[in-house]
């Protein structure tokens, strides 16, 4: 039989048993449902961890510093690459990096220790330099207050504890002055500096020595954050007053790498005690992460929590899977029992299609095209409940994280490839379900059908 | 006409329809020799559990003998596959049956057009077919009728349609007046031996009415207990 005659006939087998078939498919529907709105439910909250890591900055970028100042935290897995000889991170390192393939940018950490003075009183925190390019990718996204003006903005994002020491109402400092006191580095003219690097007039040379000078710089505070981002990634610690990067780099102040940095005899050029290269996404930093070792320099990521995080969210998927299929199991048995049920009924008709030409294979396929087109439409009613479930479900959530001064999170997503796939799963289970009745109707032998009353 | 060869539309070759029930052994049909001429009306004449349905169901491709052979359309029909019998019963053969079997979920125009479905008859064609067919049989003003909107006479001559839209060589009737009074069963009768003449077309038909079978059949095959006893003209 052709396939539209086939189509044709099954829908008309359907709708002759309308109430038995639309029960069907609702036990389909809800199975699908249950396992799509389990399903977009561990791809939501996966997407939520992806997305607060990824935004932390955490996964997607690669800290990269002098190999001599790697040996400190330096990975076992590290022994793989193949030895170059080390190299500086100075300017010309800083520009070969930015140029590898998939990378958005490479800057400087800058942080530092320093005294901030507010109403009078002098509290003691570190500094952190901000990318401006965190503006925009969803790190700040749950500020009070605003991102900084521009990158040159002498203004300041505050962490809420430290906030909370400055004063018992944190949001009232928004709008408010603070200074920052910090040590800047102030190079020696070259006579007083040591053989080696004479000629040197770069303050931050590593090859000449410095001298620290206390200045001051007042800041206007224009935002409040629950914790930094990237806090204490790299090993410098987490920064509670932060500031834009470019006004971190032009207040030479005097970091952590310094005082090593100015033992040790380098080329004169300013160097960096490490870089912080950002790549398009955290899939590509492995591959950043080897091209950076290569060239000379240590490299560390976070690569393998993200493998573990996506180890995790794997097997959480999967147990939602089996607890979502269940539900489509006893559908499954729905199907069967309703086709079983059919094939009782039908027994008649099936007779007299075989006496009039059908073949065991058109039998067959009648109550295939019947079970998936119970499938089919179960599916697609099955995702539309199970969306609905997901939106009450974030909807439920979002009280209970109202409820608790928590900012709101969407913890549900239906992507399409869930959609498609569910509705595909429903027709496929169907399908099978439809296995034993449709071989059971084909072995029908016709005369004992026709008897049948 | 195709036929086995020599005129012969359908050859019984010492045919057996054995059943087993537990322990004993129903014969059916035993040792069954007979030949069908092509354009011939044959009735099957018989008492109730002589045979004679079980014959024409061998005979029509819808049962399989348990020893012998039967031979149509040049084939041993033992030995074709599943799918081959089922496109000679779409192809070769046209049914009739006492109890009409017309689905009654469907039209008229849908019962009859249900053959021309099962031998993937192109669409376009299909609308003039069905109505050659019930035109013949005097219905093509019932198209969009119920078989429960249809007397017996109205429903038997509807299903004499549907066995001849796919235009058959053989024809097989199985008590094709068994369910209508003796003046609608004589008009099927009629209607049956027209076609045969119209068109030719080879008759096979089981009945237990005896008068009826010598009235409109050629040549009278008459069964018991599952043997053939006469083979021949009519008395």
């Amino acid at each position: 039989m052709k396939a539209g005659d086939l189509s044709e006939l099954a829908l008309r087998n359907l709708r002759e048993a309308v109430l038995r078939n639309s029960l069907t498919t609702l036990g389909v529907a809800v199975g699908v449902a249950s396992l799509v709105a389990m399903l977009s439910l561990g791809v939501g909250l996966q997407e939520l961890a992806t997305k607060r890591l990824s935004n932390s900055g955490l996964f997607d970028t690669v800290v990269v510093m002098p190999r001599r100042n790697m040996q400190a935290i330096r990975r076992p897995a590290a022994s793989l690459v193949p030895v170059k000889p080390d190299r500086v991170l100075d300017d010309d390192a800083r520009n070969e990096l930015a140029h590898l393939p998939n990378v958005l940018e490479v800057y400087p950490q800058i942080r530092f220790p320093t005294e901030v003075r507010y109403s009078g009183n002098p509290y003691s925190t570190v500094v952190a330099g901000v990318p401006d390019s965190a503006r925009g990718n969803g790190s700040y996204d749950g500020i009070q207050g605003s991102f900084f003006s521009g990158p040159n903005a002498d203004e300041a994002i505050l962490q809420i504890e430290f906030a909370k020491d400055l004063s018992e109402q944190p949001a009232s400092l928004i709008g408010k002055d603070l200074v920052v006191r910090y040590a800047e580095r102030e190079a020696l003219p070259p006579q007083s500096v040591a053989a080696g690097a004479a000629g040197s007039n770069a303050p931050d040379a590593g090859a000449g020595g410095f001298s620290i000078v206390p200045r001051e710089k007042k800041l206007h505070i224009v935002g409040i954050v629950e914790t930094e981002p990237a806090a204490g990634f790299g090993g410098f610690g987490s920064g509670r007053l932060l500031i834009p990067l470019e006004v971190a780099s032009a207040l030479r102040a005097a970091q952590v790498n310094d005082l090593r940095d100015a033992v040790r005899a380098t080329s004169g050029k300013p160097v960096y005690a490490s870089l912080t290269v950002r790549v398009k996404s955290p899939a590509l930093v492995e591959g950043i992460e080897t091209a950076v070792k290569n060239m000379g320099f240590g490299a560390f990521s976070l690569l393998d929590a993200t493998r573990n995080l996506r180890l995790f969210f794997t097997i959480f998927d999967l147990l939602l899977a089996i607890f979502g299929s269940l539900a489509l199991a006893v559908a499954t048995l729905g199907i069967i029992n309703t086709l079983v049920m059919a094939i009782l009924e039908r027994r008649r008709e099936i007779g007299i299609l075989k006496a009039l030409g059908a073949a065991d294979r058109d039998v067959k396929q009648l109550f295939f095209v019947e079970a998936g087109v119970m499938g089919l439409f179960g599916g697609a009613l099955g995702v539309v409940f199970g969306w609905f479930i997901g939106r009450a479900l974030t909807w439920g959530t979002n009280i209970y994280l109202h409820r608790q001064n928590l900012p709101s999170a969407h913890v549900f997503s239906v992507p399409w490839w869930l959609t498609l796939g569910a509705i595909a799963f429903a027709v496929i289970v169907s399908l099978v379900a439809g296995l034993y009745p449709a071989s059971r109707a084909a072995k029908l032998n016709p005369v004992e059908a026709l008897r049948y009353e | 006409m195709k036929t086995t060869g020599n005129g012969v539309a359908v050859h019984a070759e010492r045919v057996s329809r054995h059943y087993e029930m537990g322990a004993a052994t129903i014969r059916a049909v035993d040792d069954v020799t007979l030949e069908i001429r092509a354009g011939e009306f044959v009735a099957l004449l018989g008492s109730s559990g002589s045979g004679k349905s079980t014959l024409l169901n061998l005979m029509a491709g819808l049962d399989r003998p348990t020893g012998g052979a039967i031979f149509a359309n040049g084939k041993d029909l033992s030995k074709l596959s599943s799918l081959e019998l089922a496109r000679y019963r779409s192809r070769t053969v046209g049914m009739v049956f006492q109890s009409f079997n017309l689905l009654p979920r469907m039209t008229l125009q849908e019962n009859v057009e249900l053959p021309l479905r099962l031998a993937e008859v192109d669409r376009g064609e299909r609308g003039a077919r069905v109505q050659e067919a019930l035109e013949r049989v005097h219905l093509e003003k019932r198209l969009t009728h119920r078989p429960s909107e249809m007397s017996g006479g109205e429903q038997q001559r509807a299903a004499l349609a549907r066995a001849l839209v796919n235009r058959p060589t053989l024809l097989f009737a199985d008590e094709p007046t068994g369910n209508l009074d003796s003046a609608t069963g004589e008009s099927i009768m009629l209607l049956l031996k027209e076609i045969q003449q119209k068109l030719g077309m080879t008759i096979v038909m089981v009945t237990h009415e005896r008068p009826l079978a010598e009235r409109f059949a050629d040549r009278i095959a008459a069964l018991a207990d599952g043997k053939l006893l006469t083979d021949g003209v009519k008395s």
